[in-house]
């Protein structure tokens, strides 16, 4: 257990260093000490208002980045996730402000309605891979901008809350659907936030989306299926599954995930609780991000999600200094560079020592029944 | 696999198209539908369209599929706009290339060198470059007179335009011609005055960047198809292999395609540079998606990303001159119109599939023609992508893309 996980940091933290130096150069570059703002970056989020902070940006990452690594696992690239919760929560608010439910089911069917937008707008792509061999890359990059077209269309002349003249946006959820703030909870448990921080109630649904996630891959049919289709399509086949069905349940499973990406600022925002122009549009891009950093992994997204939240929080503050802000976005695309490139080769090493080993074992094999080798040829 | 289409089928589709043009500039009344000016805009915001879309083209011709299309236009854009800012506008394109080109071997360095899988190297660099952008802008143009993080000062100077004589009305050695296309375009006679808005607006008032952007997709040709490296380049996104065993680089190939790529991206960028006059944040506006589109609606062919980047340019050209609600109700009874002749061709081909869909999808544009009361240009912003998505669908058989794009090779492997 401890050598896996040691095995499975050695990467990351190599890019975490890659990353760190790159940053380093750039704020040399631009004339600033590197150890003054890592140590302005760390004032920043050592409180625990920072702390809530980062986990309310980490939570619709998380869900962003799961969604996208269950496609991920069957060598799927869903880079449509973003499209597919922009017009998620667009309807979905939409429809939550329309109706008038008692509490639970209010945010249940709000939930409900974003899972199914999400995984419709998924299924195009799925459908047109598996019935036109559509790649799908090429299909959710294209719906990813007819998303945006049409969510800016339909807010502005549809779902458009009349009362509100100069912006389009939906109307306000009613209170029945709004998740309330967990900092009871943390009070509970000895964390004083002050007040000066929510921690959002979305929370608990991105841990179970987790848990979900982990027993769905490794512990059912369909996660195992998932898996052996991502790994050896041709032995997937040969094993009877059929890689047409798969594609298309893994592409609208990872759409209804998607389509809870905006949940959280919906649900449980208090800024929000509508589709507007201030809602968060780019989420679905981090995601890709995410899974790429976390593996694929439940508990590696989780980390990812956590770091990508916390570089930002870092930095928010630094402008004022004369700090260029941007060294977070450096750091953010530099780990990322640097994290594929290194899982690659981590990966090449140890295909080539047990190509070795395997080589080896057969070598010592053919020695100790030569016959066996002259009778085949 | 059906038989290439003939030529003579190409030229009917391009005077069909005409005459549909000219009857929905007749009906709708809409003169700017068809106008040189349209045109000249058309051919202005096709230019980086085009650029992008034969940066694709360069990049998965060798073999590297680049979805980082998008991050090396930004590198572009930013250089650009220091470059035109410190040193004038030409050599903002030659700094707009240099910044597409870092990005291109940042690619190359990843997927080739490495191996790692394409489309996750080319979105790291279209995350990473608007961060190395706005770093950039913030050291170069933050304390400069008109500058700021998100703009440059601005160029020094424009390139300057070019008008072909006699047929736009140039200037010859100081003789201004007469301008013939301008002539019949004022009289409006149905197709013959959109044909020569068309042809004014392509040859009238060229900005000298966009005239390198037409050469370069002529020596495009050339090169990639009339030349050994060409071949050499080409060989290394269909067959590594086979490009190996006859003592090709396959590695150095897809180094120069990647090279070749980036600088054009970054190229692309330059363009909208000088087309603003400055560098202006996020002023590619996913220019390098749309560029990649046109590669696939262009069959990876740089005559069929140049039809791509033109439609999709009109498309983005026509917004500027006419009003939203006009055009869209334009181009709805266009297509209408387009769709009633390909129900007549399906059924003259006795397709009565196509011609079911085809007469039923009219009949639709017909009655969101009649009915559009609230038409909004969003329709016009998602048409390039639906086109793509249509096309990639409905005529994926037809699509060629090179054998091998997207696929790591290493020495020795078999593919």
């Amino acid at each position: 257990m401890i050598a896996r996980l040691r095995r499975a940091a050695i990467a990351p933290a190599a890019a975490a260093v890659i990353a760190l130096a790159v940053s380093s150069i750039a704020l040399l570059i631009s004339g600033n000490s590197p150890v003054n703002a890592f140590v302005e970056m760390w004032k920043t989020i050592d409180s625990s208002e920072s702390t809530v902070l980062i986990i309310n940006r980490a939570v619709p990452y998380y869900v962003a980045g799961v969604a996208v690594a269950i496609g991920f696992r069957m060598n799927l690239f869903n880079i449509g996730a973003n499209g597919q919760y922009i017009l998620a929560a667009l309807l979905a608010g939409a429809a939550g402000a329309a109706v008038s439910l008692p509490a639970p089911l209010h945010v249940a069917f709000v939930l409900v309605i974003a899972m199914a937008v999400g995984a419709a707008w998924a299924a195009i792509a799925g459908i047109l891979k598996v019935a036109r061999g559509v790649n799908e890359v090429i299909s959710t990059i294209m719906l990813n901008y007819i998303a945006t077209g049409l969510t800016a269309f339909l807010v502005g002349e549809y779902l458009r809350n009349e009362a509100v003249e100069l912006v389009a946006e939906t109307p306000k959820l009613p209170a029945s659907a709004q998740l309330p703030s967990l900092n009871p909870l943390l009070e509970l448990v000895g964390i004083d936030v002050g007040g000066k921080a929510q921690l959002f109630g979305f929370l608990p649904f991105a841990i179970a989306l987790g848990i979900a996630y982990h027993l769905v891959l490794n512990r059912s049919r369909f996660g195992y299926e998932l898996r052996v289709s991502g790994a050896n399509p041709e032995a997937a086949r040969t094993a009877g599954i059929n890689p047409r069905r798969m594609v298309l349940k893994a592409i609208i499973l990872s759409g209804a995930v998607a389509g809870l990406v905006g949940m959280s600022s919906l649900l449980a925002d208090p800024q929000f609780h509508k589709y507007g122009d201030q809602f968060p549009k780019t989420f679905g891009f981090t995601g890709i991000s995410l899974a790429l950093l976390g593996r694929n992994h439940p508990a590696g997204v989780a980390v990812a999600a956590v770091v990508w939240a916390t570089i930002e929080r870092a930095t928010q503050r630094l402008s004022p200094l004369g700090i260029p802000q941007e060294i977070g976005v450096i750091m953010q695309g530099s780990f990322l560079l640097a994290a594929v490139v290194v899982f690659e080769v981590v990966q090449r090493r140890s295909a080539a020592v047990t190509a070795r080993a395997v080589a080896l074992q057969a070598e010592s094999r053919t020695a100790a029944a030569p016959s066996d080798q002259e009778a085949t040829p | 696999m059906r038989a290439p289409r003939s030529v003579s089928t190409w030229w009917w589709a391009a005077l069909g198209s005409v005459a549909i043009m000219a009857l929905a500039r007749l009906l709708s009344d809409n003169d700017d539908l068809t106008s040189a000016g349209t045109f000249g805009v058309a051919l202005r915001t096709a230019a980086p369209i085009a650029l992008a879309g034969l940066a694709g083209l360069y990049a998965e011709r060798s073999g590297t599929v680049n979805i980082g299309l998008e991050g090396m236009m930004i590198m572009g854009t930013i250089f650009a706009g220091w470059w035109g800012w410190e040193f004038g506008p030409w050599m903002a394109l030659v700094g707009g290339v240099i910044g597409g080109i870092l990005g291109g071997l940042l690619h190359a360095f990843a997927t080739v060198t490495f191996g790692v899988n394409h489309i996750v190297s080319g979105f790291a660099i279209n995350l990473i470059a608007p961060g190395i952008a706005r770093f950039m802008a913030n050291q170069l143009f933050v304390g400069e007179p008109g500058g700021s993080v998100t703009n440059s000062p601005g160029n020094t100077s424009s390139l300057g335009r070019f008008t072909v004589p006699f047929l736009s009305g140039g200037d010859l050695f100081g003789w201004t011609t007469p301008d013939v296309l301008g002539w019949f375009e004022e009289r409006g006679w149905f197709a013959v005055a959109d044909l020569a808005g068309a042809a004014r607006g392509l040859t009238a008032n060229i900005s000298y960047d966009v005239l390198v952007v037409i050469a370069l997709f002529a020596g495009s040709v050339y090169v990639l198809w009339r030349t050994p490296f060409g071949l050499r380049l080409r060989a290394a996104g269909e067959r590594p292999s086979a490009a190996d065993s006859l003592g090709v680089s396959v590695v150095r190939m897809r180094y120069y395609g990647m090279i070749i790529s980036g600088g054009l991206a970054g190229m692309g960028g330059a363009v909208m540079v000088l087309f603003t006059n400055r560098y202006q944040e996020g002023q590619t506006g996913g220019r390098g998606f749309l560029g990649l589109a046109t590669l696939i609606v262009g069959n990876w062919r740089p005559a069929g990303v140049a039809a791509g980047a033109g439609l999709f340019g009109y498309f983005q050209g026509v917004t500027l001159r006419v009003e939203p609600e006009q055009l869209v109700r334009a181009l709805v009874l266009a297509a209408a119109m387009a769709l009633v002749a390909a129900a007549f061709v399906a059924m003259w081909r006795r397709r009565w599939s196509v011609l079911v869909w085809a007469a039923a999808l009219a009949a639709a544009g017909f009655i969101a023609y009649a009915m559009a009361d609230r038409p909004n240009n969003q329709f016009v912003y998602i048409t390039p992508y639906l086109v793509t998505l249509v096309v990639v669908s409905v005529g994926g058989q037809r699509l060629r893309p090179p054998a091998q794009a997207g696929l790591p090779w290493r020495k020795g492997s078999q593919i």
